[in-house]
């Protein structure tokens, strides 16, 4: 039971985060909050990526020099005989999949742009009405709504 | 195919990559511009070179053929892939041909609706969203889906908050879009997360092999499907998940409004296909549940509910949106019925209702442009005050409803034929009632326009204004293609049947 639980421990802090961002997300009526709600739903999903990307006993995927070639000169020497160098040597050493690393690298940037969309609008509406929470916007749209006129 | 001769040689191997890469750079270019008029014009000739790139893909695959386009050199399966099919290049060619359509059109309202030192970032936010669109209907990557489907959506979220100056309630509706559209674009890539889990790869043909050998996987495939379904739900506007779509539509500068109703839920249906029937399969139980269960039964109450809540509407613009939630119920239902004879009603329909809605949301900033309307009580004697746009408006909602010799028939004929040979006479019956409940809210418009008189103000009767012959002439040819459609749509029908050749490779043109 306790050793399930710690080797799926990743997964169980993704799914509280996500779940307590996308909560925060609905039931608050404040903008920021909203959004603090929306960041903490994307960093969940980080965290799922990058745990998918742990390899048991790997390494980080970087290619150093012990690893690669045990004669530096080759490495110095020519770009192409390191290359196959590299590739011969792989075999030895377990690394952990690079690939979500990068995707979650593309992932953060978009959350970064978001959030920063998110908070540049709630400015404006700040300095348009004056407030951001959720009941009293809807209030003041309220006979703007209920006619359908152009402001 | 002499047309593909008129192209040079290296758009002929380049033109897939050509046509995301061009309006990406010009978005940039157009945000440090100067003045509005270069930006303007810099974005209708970004738009047209589009146009006419897509156009030489849709020639290139139109005898069944495929693009595979390697980005970078780097080969397929790692590398990225573009690949173009008889199912995305009609698509690609749509939002690009709207795209140089609404571009025209934006001229004029531009200098209405927005300020002046917005204007060129407006511009450059639009060629981005352009780029972001196109890019998420070329590529055959998964990821790069996501990544498009946000660069897009980004854009979109400070589009449609450049309405604020003509209508405050576009910052709110900007922001809910932006929640609603970060969760459905986060839940789509956890989908992808465990789509990776399970197949080990990104690109969208191999995931579809490894799943097929696997006989739909296990249960993480099935939570992938699920989360990805709900994401590209909202955002193309899925029935229970449409409320961000009234209020971007209603009070987004026009030319986004077009933009918006006639691609973007487009571009988000077209990846629900790819989803369904190319990476997942139908064979595989899930799917079919979710297909039959949810994307058809959703589609049915989104075309009743939505009707009804645009009859109740008192903003036009709002009327026409909920009107588009229902259509795309339309185009669900053809997903749902999962016969090639449905796919090909659903896809046709998806094509032409781009055409009516962009016509018809041109005619209403039109009527906007001159007189300010925007209630369904303004529209009192319009038909004097406006005649052109009021009959390009009056053809394309005669289009929506479905009258014979409209593009609106001639897809939703198809869409009760694929439902009776389906044998599912409760859709038809359906179909028919959503499109009575469309009679009644256009037919409301047309008669406050036809047979009232034109309001008097100051004890005149308002002159008549036309429109500009710049908004005037994408909004006719739009109505004048949806009747082109509606009198012979053979070109349209071999497009929609070529893609659902591409999504039910195997059966095509027989029912599972």
């Amino acid at each position: 039971m306790l050793t399930a639980f710690f080797e799926n421990y990743n997964y169980y802090v993704v799914i509280i985060l996500m779940m307590t961002g996308l909560y925060v997300v609905f039931s608050s009526r404040n903008l920021i909050k909203k959004l603090s709600g929306l960041s903490v739903f994307q960093t969940s999903v980080f965290l799922l990526y990058i745990t998918i990307g742990k390899v048991e006993g790997g390494q980080p995927p970087i290619v150093s020099e012990n690893h690669a070639s045990n004669d530096s000169s080759v490495m110095v020497a020519g770009g192409g005989e390191a290359a196959i160098g590299h590739a011969g040597q792989m075999s030895d050493v377990l690394y952990s999949n690079p690939l979500p690393h990068v995707l979650i690298l593309t992932a953060i940037v978009v959350g970064v742009a978001t959030l920063a969309i998110g908070l540049a609008l709630t400015v404006r509406i700040r300095e348009t009405y004056g407030t951001i929470e959720e009941d009293e916007l809807a209030m003041l749209d309220y006979t703007y709504n209920l006619e359908g006129t152009d402001a | 195919m002499s047309l593909i001769s008129f192209f040079p040689d290296w758009m002929l191997t380049h033109g897939a990559a050509f046509l995301v890469v061009v309006p990406l750079i010009a978005g940039a270019i157009a945000a440090i511009l100067p003045k509005r008029q270069i930006a303007a014009a810099l974005t209708v000739a970004v738009s047209f070179i589009c146009m006419l790139t897509s156009l030489l893909l849709v020639l290139q695959i139109i005898d069944g053929q495929t693009i595979n386009y390697a980005l970078g050199g780097w080969d397929a399966p790692h590398g990225i892939a573009y690949v173009v099919d008889g199912l995305n290049a009609p698509i690609l060619f749509l939002i690009s041909a709207i795209g140089f359509l609404v571009s025209v059109y934006g001229m004029p309202t531009i200098i209405a609706e927005v300020e002046p030192k917005k204007r060129a970032p407006f511009y450059a936010a639009f060629l981005i969203c352009l780029a972001g669109l196109l890019g998420m209907v070329v590529t055959g990557d998964a990821f790069n889906v996501f990544v498009f489907l946000e660069v897009s959506s980004i854009s979109t979220y400070s589009l449609v908050a450049m309405g604020a100056s003509r209508d405050r309630r576009a910052l709110t509706a900007a922001y809910n879009y932006l929640i609603m559209g970060s969760i459905g674009a986060t839940f789509f890539v956890i989908g992808l997360g465990f789509l990776y889990m399970e197949t080990g790869t990104l690109n969208m043909a191999d995931m579809a092999v490894i799943l097929r050998e696997m006989e739909g996987g296990s249960r993480v495939s099935e939570i992938a499907f699920g989360f990805i379904i709900v994401g590209l739900g909202l955002k193309l506007a899925m029935f229970p998940l449409h409320t961000w779509l009234p209020g971007a539509y209603a009070h987004s500068p026009s030319m986004v409004t077009v933009f918006l109703a006639s691609t973007a839920t487009k571009a988000a249906l077209y990846l629900l296909l790819r989803f369904v029937f190319t990476i997942f399969d139908v064979s595989f139980n899930y799917v079919f549940d979710v297909e039959i269960y949810l994307l058809a039964g959703l589609g049915m109450v989104g075309m009743i509910l939505g009707s009804l809540q645009a009859i109740f509407q008192t903003d036009i613009r709002r009327v026409l949106a909920y009107s588009s939630v229902a259509q795309v119920g339309y185009m669900l239902l053809g997903v749902g019925l999962g016969t090639a004879a449905g796919l090909t009603a659903g896809y046709l329909h998806l094509m032409n209702h781009a055409v009516i809605k962009g016509a018809l949301f041109m005619a209403l900033g039109a009527f906007w442009y001159r007189y300010g309307i925007t209630r369904v009580t303004d529209f009192n004697g319009l038909s004097k005050s406006m005649p052109w746009t009021m009959g390009a408006f009056t053809l394309g909602g005669l289009s929506l409803i479905g009258v014979p010799f409209t593009a609106g028939f001639t897809s939703k004929f198809r869409l009760v034929e694929a439902a009776f040979l389906k044998g599912w006479w409760w859709a038809v019956a359906i179909i028919v009632v959503s499109s009575v409940l469309a009679i009644i809210y256009i037919g409301r418009l047309l008669l406050a326009a036809y047979f009232q008189s034109p309001p008097e103000v100051n004890g005149h009767v308002v002159a008549k204004n036309e429109a500009p012959l710049l908004m005037l002439i994408p909004m006719w040819f739009l109505v004048l293609l949806s009747i082109a459609i509606g009198i012979n749509a053979d070109i349209m029908v071999d497009l929609a049947e070529g893609a659902a050749s591409v999504l039910l490779p195997i059966s095509a043109g027989a029912t599972p």
